[in-house]
């Protein structure tokens, strides 16, 4: 019986792995949104501090964090943390974070923008925190769940998508997280040489709208 | 003598049927924490469930407790579910809840709601190397859902009513 079992679960393994490999080598390129070597628009969008505020109005940045998050999204929660981790880390180097809130609070009510202030005193951040009120923003960049990541280099006056995805490879736990894709690709940035892995994928909140 | 082999053929034949799920699901079953029929699952565990090659058709969808959207559209799987079992549909809901949310806050919601469907619970952090292959088109929000009966699949990163649910299924079924 138990041999039964054990070729059973064989022959499935080998099952799986030739249809999981079979199907990885399917690409399929999602169209929606900005991909890799866009230039991304700016925006004028209202701050928690009341502020309206632009790309442009970062005359001294090589470049952006901008990240698209919210209020109550458990895994935008476990972010909160980590954002301020990065706005310390980059924003001195010329990356500085700016997050963005997608949702729509009429669909979603813990997004109103009173409840993005709160948030933002409890969470301490020491980035701007965005209210995208027209519900445009999110979507000329593609931004499809929160957290959702696009790193943007100035180039010519223009900023140019180098990274799009999630922050690290551990979501749910900052201190287990083994690869951190966002903070690798701004350094890489950094040191002038081309991001490796450009493109990530994590679990999130689909946007609310 | 002719019933006999018969009949023993058709034992023969009925216990390979029933068994061969039932040996998998009993195996993955021991070898993972099992709490009030909630198996645990690492993405290795759970691609079996992704992989079958039977005449089912599987109907795995991608959700979460604290998912607005998901809990909305779960009426709508348990409903085909229940309405599609004759027709050999298998509904399977993987729930992306944090791990030590399973007794305080998944395993409630299930008795609360009374699923029927099974239900599975995806801990496998590094998210970044199993979406890709559960589907490319994957960006990683939920609801998500995977409808597949043997090679022939589809991939849905969207809301369902039963009406749309339906619909689609009937184009693999």
């Amino acid at each position: 019986m138990k041999t039964r079992n054990f070729i059973v679960i064989c022959i499935w393994a080998i099952v799986g792995f030739i249809a999981f490999t079979g199907f990885n080598t399917i690409e399929i390129n999602p169209t929606k949104g900005y991909t890799i070597g866009d230039s991304a628009t700016d925006f004028k969008l209202k701050n928690v501090d009341g502020k309206m505020v632009s790309l442009a109005d970062y005359k001294d940045a090589k470049g952006f964090i901008v990240i698209f998050t919210c209020n109550t999204c458990p895994y935008a929660v476990a972010s909160e943390a980590r954002l301020n981790a990065l706005d310390k880390e980059f924003k001195g180097k010329g990356y500085p974070v700016i997050a963005i809130n997608p949702n729509n609070p009429a669909v979603q009510p813990d997004d109103t923008f009173e409840l993005m202030q709160a948030k933002a005193k409890e969470a301490r951040f020491t980035f701007p925190y965005l209210f995208d009120g027209s519900n445009t923003i999110y979507a000329k960049y593609g931004a499809a769940k929160t957290p959702h990541v696009y790193l943007l280099q100035k180039e010519g006056g223009k900023s140019i998508v180098k990274y799009i995805g999630a922050i690290d490879d551990n979501v749910r736990d900052g201190g287990s997280v083994k690869d951190r894709f966002l903070a690798n690709a701004v350094n890489e940035l950094l040191a002038g040489k081309e991001v490796t892995v450009k493109e990530t994928k994590a679990i999130g909140c689909s946007v609310k709208q | 003598m002719k019933t006999h082999l018969f009949l023993l053929l058709l034992v023969f034949c009925l216990s390979c049927g029933d068994k061969k799920p039932e040996a998998i699901s009993e195996n993955s079953n021991l070898e993972n924490t099992l709490i009030n029929n909630i198996p645990i699952y690492d993405f290795e565990e759970l691609s079996l469930w992704l992989n079958k090659n039977n005449d089912t058709t599987y109907v795995v969808n991608f959700w979460a407790t604290w998912c607005k959207p998901c809990i909305k559209e779960l009426p709508a799987f348990e409903k085909l579910n229940s309405d599609y079992a004759p027709q050999k549909v298998k509904v399977l809901l993987v729930s992306l809840d944090f791990p030590d949310k399973l007794e305080g806050q998944v395993i409630p919601f299930i008795e609360k709601q009374n699923i029927k469907s099974d239900v599975v619970l995806l801990d496998d952090a590094d998210a970044n190397s199993w979406i890709p292959k559960v589907s490319p088109e994957w960006s990683g929000a939920i609801p998500a859902t995977l409808i597949y009966k043997k090679g022939d699949r589809k991939f849905y990163e969207r809301t369902f009513t039963f009406a749309e649910l339906e619909t689609e299924l009937k184009t693999i079924l």
